[in-house]
């Protein structure tokens, strides 16, 4: 496969460009970095335009422009529920995330955890919510890294170098990984946020041309939709007493989209803003993502009708990198070389950027709820602030780790159990800004979603989430997420029941009706 | 003793825009067919992409009501 030079100058140009900009994030509305919420949350300063760029760049990653429309590309209709999911996760936005923000504010919560912390006075639930956002986000951090590599491969830049511990390292990756990690280090979410800004344009830039230009030169939107096999261009057709694919469909958005925002990395970025105004805004003008999002996916088709998988020149990226190859292929094939270049350094800038702020997150997850908790309560603001960066920089360094040493499988398997991880905390962390229920009940709640989502994951081989329930003779294909979180919820609710009517309700509620409006 | 739960203000019609989208999507048999195609896009997916302006409207009036109540005094 032969690159051309135009390409890759292009790319390093631009992201030589935004890396800098990273750096200098530090003296944009410059705060004092040595707080945490500086640090990790922007000293709270973000607008509504800066918010939307900063959630936008947040939410859609660039695992997500390669594995939504390699989804689409490999298995048709169903990956199409990013869509809704993705749509439907607003109203919610709207609703409850401005409460989660007010009462944060009042109380100087930075993590969910810290929520839950202060809502229920019990430490150990606030514990599972830490650990359960600490293990969903890495492997996480470790799919950009992995959106990363697709794009290095597809640029052909094979240089690699050989570390102690790690093996053979490609130099590329090495070299995106120190800045990620150094304009993370210095400008903390500030230099996100501007970074945010330049990767969304590129993406916009990309996506405007991708729907214009490609489908004009395949003969049109018609001719591509009907290069789809059949028997993928809608979901597949209920049998007798099975719910079907369309139940599983629904469920898969449903569970998305409930965990969506209780990744540490969207509550940062949720917290991180100026006013709950700000929030009720970015609900209404965000969607325009969504329809990013929608386009995005229909790349996968636009891959099956180029025919690019069957093309000798890119076989070798599809033998390493599966359907996620798709996308850089049909850029490749079907843009000029400069246009390309711009293409993939939007995708690996989309890498970088929720890459750093999922690792912030983590670093004020562990700081705010293991480490003050737990190990040195009475530490000062600095040394919490340095703590946040060290361990923000680790969680990177695992990620590389994670990416180098480890099958990408795992990887995407681990990612897989996170989200319906998430889910559990629903009841501990969405539902308690409206009705507080027994914290022992919670954490039980949560111990049974977590276990019972693992379980129908691993006996369905790690290989899927949409698990078959057989309720009175009838098959019910539901995402694990959501039927983990029905036994959950049940759980929470009749323990807290029991609770009350046993031993009477726990009060240590620092939280008011008044701190949520 | 406590009452932790905020303050109930009754039931306001205004929010069941926000159940609208919702609705969009609830009933896949409605939306997994081909025709009618829209500029050679079959049903399925320009009526989800046409949702999402839906969804992102629904909120609008929403909004707005909530607006008017700042005005008006109450908070």
């Amino acid at each position: 496969m032969s690159i051309s030079p135009v390409t890759i100058i292009v790319f390093a140009l631009l992201f030589a460009a935004v890396a800098l900009l990273g750096l200098l994030g530090s003296r944009w509305r410059a705060g004092d970095l040595s707080q945490l919420s500086e640090w990790g949350l922007g000293g709270r300063s973000f607008g509504t335009l800066i918010t939307w760029f900063l959630l936008g760049g947040d939410l859609y990653t660039a695992y997500t422009f390669i594995a939504v429309p390699a989804l689409m590309f490999g298995a048709g209709a169903t990956g199409f529920f990013a869509v809704p999911y993705a749509a439907l996760m607003y109203p919610l936005l709207f609703l409850a995330f401005p409460r989660l923000w007010s009462v944060a504010s009042r109380h100087g919560y930075i993590t969910a955890a810290d929520f839950v912390r202060g809502r229920f006075g019990h430490r150990g639930l606030a514990l599972a919510i830490a650990v359960t956002g600490l293990v969903a986000v890495m492997p996480y951090i470790a799919l950009q890294l992995v959106g990363m590599q697709v794009v290095i491969a597809a640029l052909g830049l094979d240089w690699t170098v050989t570390l102690p511990l790690l093996g053979s390292v490609s130099l590329p990756l090495l070299a995106a990984f120190f800045v990620l990690a150094a304009f993370t280090y210095t400008s903390g979410l500030r230099g996100t946020a501007l970074i945010a800004v330049a990767k969304d344009l590129l993406v916009y830039i990309t996506v405007l041309a991708a729907i214009i230009i490609i489908p004009a030169e395949l003969g049109g939107y018609a001719k591509v939709f009907a290069a789809v096999p059949p028997q993928q261009l809608l979901l597949a057709p209920a049998p007798d007493h099975n719910l079907g694919a369309g139940f599983a469909y629904v469920t898969l958005a449903l569970g998305s989209l409930l965990a969506l925002f209780l990744y540490p990395h969207s509550v940062t970025g949720i917290l991180s803003s100026s006013s709950r105004h700000v929030i009720r805004r970015n609900a209404i003008v965000l969607p325009a993502y969504s329809v990013a999002l929608a386009l995005i996916a229909l790349l996968g088709y636009m891959a099956v009708a180029s025919g690019v998988n069957r093309m000798p020149e890119y076989a070798a990226g599809f033998k390493s990198f599966g359907n996620n190859f798709a996308v850089p292929a049909l850029f490749l094939h079907m843009f000029p070389h400069w246009f390309a270049g711009l293409a993939f350094a939007a995708i690996a800038i989309g890498a970088m950027m929720p890459a750093s702020i999922m690792a912030i997150a983590c670093g004020n997850l562990f700081t705010r709820n293991i480490y003050k908790e737990f190990i040195a309560p009475d530490c000062t603001p600095q040394t919490e602030a340095r703590m946040a960066k060290i361990v923000a920089f680790m969680a990177k360094l695992g990620a590389l780790f994670f990416v180098l040493e480890l099958q990408t499988t795992y990887a995407i398997q681990l990612q897989l159990l996170g989200g319906i991880w998430i889910c559990q905390t629903v009841p501990a962390v969405l539902l308690a800004l409206y009705v507080r229920l027994d914290p022992r009940a919670l954490l039980a709640g949560w111990a049974a979603g977590v276990g019972l989502g693992t379980w129908m994951v691993a006996s369905l081989g790690f290989k899927s989430s949409t698990y078959p329930l057989h309720i009175a003779g009838w098959t019910i294909p539901c995402y694990a997420a959501v039927s983990a979180l029905a036994v959950n919820l049940v759980l929470s609710v009749v323990l807290t029941w029991v609770l009350k009517a046993t031993t009477g309700m726990q009060t240590t509620d620092s939280t008011m009706a008044e701190d949520y409006v | 003793m406590i009452e932790d739960k905020p303050p109930r203000r009754g039931f306001r019609p205004v929010y069941l825009f926000l159940a609208i989208p919702y609705a969009v999507w609830v009933w896949p048999p409605f939306y997994n067919r081909v025709s009618p195609e829209l500029l050679g896009i079959p049903f399925f997916y320009w009526w989800q992409m046409l949702g999402i302006f839906i969804t992102a409207l629904c909120i609008v009036p929403v909004y707005r009501w909530q607006e008017g109540q700042k005005g008006g005094g109450r908070k």
